[in-house]
């Protein structure tokens, strides 16, 4: 497990390199592009469509952000009261600071009841804390379930999307994916794959004496969580098993059941782009003679109290993990999940992680938006991700040489006389280039750090005369 | 109407004529524009690169500057955003002028009072929003109506119009692999329009559009709208 750092959070939200050099591999690869442009274009449209059939959306968003909101501002207290009333239901709860301290409880647990392999429901939380790898590392075999999810591990890969894993394989890749492992599958056909997927999944279901489980929302007042899923997988490991570990973060905690309504609307059109998910679980605690008889509870903080201490920054804690911003975002379907080296991409990893983890390579991800705002648009929860970007980009550290280039513009620019030196200086000092570029009036290469600019793109030059020098002469003010 | 006009640090140096182009539009409705020679820059680059300590000065510099006027007009979808998006985050006390700072398709269409304002360009043209002026000014059709009105004018609808062109500000030269590979892109769709020019709300945005089309991207110009609402031939 990696050290701690500012954010206090560790495990797989520490990106190794920074996201300009991940990016640039990313880009090299046409075949992840096109699958990437399809798949969130695909999502998009979807989502557009079922989120316009509803009237109160707006209102919708307004509300889920107020309860998040509340939650946030309360977390200590209704976290107690979600603990009492889940120990009340027959459940253990335990309480973990970091990624570390999590995956060593949840080991623990797994080690108790003898088992050498569990199922897993797909879940973020877990992902979040490299889970799968600490069990491992104990001789433990952990099962992916989910399909996606299933693919991801069976191609010894890591997740690039937050709800659809798997986003940067197409059909049949996924098919050669299975064929490696053993599973056949005789067409590219997506049923042809689900059903080779399904097969080798329900013996491993059957068997399976521990289930391991994230939750979507924690309802304090009865101690209840939730799963919200498409496939069914999920169900079928949290209802088999003897025994069901359920890893949360302590942001998931919503204050009371009726609070779910607003949730069960934001979050499936927002995710998968349907009116509902088909399958919503809901279990409290242990119910004597059905499900599992044992009921492990997981709190993760990781770096998630240090979030909360920042005003601006705390507002990533409302995400319900819905990824519409990942859809929406022009640079995630550019680079795909990976670039951002963290389970958590896109805009909201790229806001997430960084304050979760602290600093490092992870300081890089703030950059890593042109403020379009298509992700404050569509986040069910109103997370003003542009804000906290630019937030984010304003504690962070800086460059040496950018600093001093930001100083110096802005001491320029806040007096009107050096500000036209300034102005006068830059269209002279264009003159001889403007005499290079010819008629095009543009030009192809500049020195460093210019070069960055002409790299992909010719620059514009100053004009000849500049607005304020045409004002002073055509109006004689100036 | 007495109208300040706030040209832009970018428009000042690099395209002044858009700055004309203001004046020019202003004047033929018959509005009186001063311009206002304290101003510098609104402070967006550096409030949005993470140097708010920087910006503060320039930010103040806009306040007095611009101070009384009844109403102040800037040629930019993103530094008109700044002023009103970030202005009252920034300094609280700045509130008045914030409220008086319009983009010039809301001064002309919601002030105003005018779609058609008496221009004429015999071109094909397409428009792309950009992101300030369409996610956080919310300008919706207010350009779009003015160039419809423009005679001659052939507007071309342009296809992910509201996909973001990967300018970014300094997202272009800090991520300049991810921010072209947008910019392939948007060339594209505006090449496939088969239009003449490219028209938008913001020069930065056009200049990072203008340089992908000039660098092989495609025979489009690009053209600040204001300089086709100036237009009469």
């Amino acid at each position: 497990m990696k050290a701690r750092r500012r954010g206090g959070g560790g495990g797989n939200i520490v990106a190794r390199r920074p996201f300009p050099a991940a990016a640039r591999k990313e880009l090299g690869d046409a075949q992840l592009r096109a699958n990437l442009r399809k798949a969130t274009h695909t999502i998009r449209d979807k989502r557009l469509q079922v989120v316009g059939e509803v009237p109160d959306w707006e209102e919708l968003r307004r509300s889920g952000a107020a309860i998040k909101d509340d939650v946030l501002s309360r977390l200590p207290e209704l976290l107690e009261r979600f603990e009492a009333a889940a120990t009340a239901a027959g459940a253990t709860v335990h309480w973990a600071r970091d990624a570390a301290e999590a995956c060593a409880v949840v080991t623990g647990l797994v080690r108790d009841t003898g088992a050498a392999e569990v199922v897993k429901v797909k879940s973020m939380a877990t992902q979040e804390i490299g889970l799968n790898e600490a069990l491992e590392a104990a001789g433990i075999a952990a099962v992916e379930t989910d399909l996606a999810e299933l693919i991801v591990q069976l191609a010894g890969d890591t997740p690039s999307h937050i709800l659809v894993p798997a986003i940067h394989y197409n059909r049949s890749q996924i098919r050669d994916i299975f064929k490696r492992n053993g599973l056949s599958a005789l067409t590219d056909d997506p049923p042809a794959l689900a059903e080779a997927a399904r097969r080798h999944l329900r013996a491993k279901f059957l068997s399976a004496r521990v289930g391991i489980s994230g939750a979507n929302f924690a309802v304090a007042e009865s101690g209840t969580l939730v799963v919200v899923e498409s496939e069914g997988n999920g169900r079928m490991c949290l209802t088999l098993p003897e025994t069901l570990i359920s890893v949360v973060g302590i942001e998931k905690i919503v204050p009371t059941f009726r609070d779910l309504e607003v949730f069960f609307q934001l979050l499936p059109r927002s995710s998968t782009g349907e009116r509902m998910n088909p399958y919503t679980s809901l279990w409290t605690g242990v119910t004597p003679g059905d499900g599992p008889q044992t009921v492990h509870i997981v709190l993760v903080d990781n770096g998630r109290t240090e979030t909360l201490a920042d005003s601006v920054g705390r507002q990533a804690l409302r995400c319900i993990r819905c990824s519409a911003c990942l859809n929406v975002c022009p640079v995630y379907e550019r680079v795909g999940g990976h670039a951002y080296g963290s389970v958590y991409p896109g805009p909201i990893g790229a806001i997430l992680s960084p304050q979760m983890s602290g600093e490092g390579a992870n300081s890089t991800l703030p950059y890593a938006s042109t403020l379009c705002g298509a992700c404050f648009d569509a986040c069910p929860v109103r997370i003003n991700i542009p804000e906290v970007l630019v937030h984010l980009r304003q504690i962070g550290p800086h460059p040496r040489a950018e600093r001093a280039a930001m100083r110096a513009l802005s001491w320029a620019m806040r007096d009107r006389r050096r500000y036209t030196a300034a102005l006068r200086a830059a269209r002279r000092g264009a003159a001889p280039v403007r005499w290079m570029a010819g008629r095009r009036g543009t030009v192809r290469h500049l020195p460093w750090p210019l070069s960055k600019w002409t790299s992909t793109r010719d620059a514009p030059l100053p004009a000849k005369r500049t607005f304020r020098e045409w004002w002073a002469t055509e109006r004689g003010d100036g | 109407m007495k109208v300040a006009l706030f040209v832009t640090c970018v428009n000042d140096l690099v395209f002044p004529d858009t700055g004309r182009a203001v004046v020019e539009v202003l004047e033929r409705l018959g509005h009186t524009v001063e311009f206002p020679v304290e101003q510098s820059c609104c402070g967006q680059m550096h409030a949005n690169s993470g140097y708010r300590e920087e910006a503060l000065p320039l930010v103040a510099n806009f306040v007095k500057t611009f101070d009384g006027y009844d109403a102040v007009v800037g040629p930019s979808g993103s530094c008109v955003a700044m002023v009103r998006d970030w202005y009252p985050k920034l300094v609280p006390e700045a509130g008045e002028v914030v409220a008086r700072t319009y983009e010039l398709s809301e001064l002309l269409v919601d002030v105003l009072g005018v779609t058609d304002v008496g221009a004429t360009f015999r071109h094909r043209v397409t428009y792309h929003p950009t992101c300030h002026g369409l996610r956080m000014l919310r300008l919706g059709e207010r350009p779009r109506l003015l160039l419809e009105s423009v005679r001659d004018l052939e507007l071309v609808d342009l296809p992910g119009a509201e996909e973001c062109c990967g300018f970014g500000g300094t997202f272009a030269v800090k991520n300049a692999g991810v921010s072209g590979a947008m910019l392939a892109d948007k060339c594209r769709s505006i090449v496939d329009t088969g239009a003449e020019y490219v028209a938008a709300v913001d020069n930065s945005c056009l200049a990072h559009i203008g340089g992908g089309l000039s660098r092989g991207g495609g025979p489009a110009k690009p053209i600040h709208y204001a300089e086709i609402l100036a237009a009469t031939s």
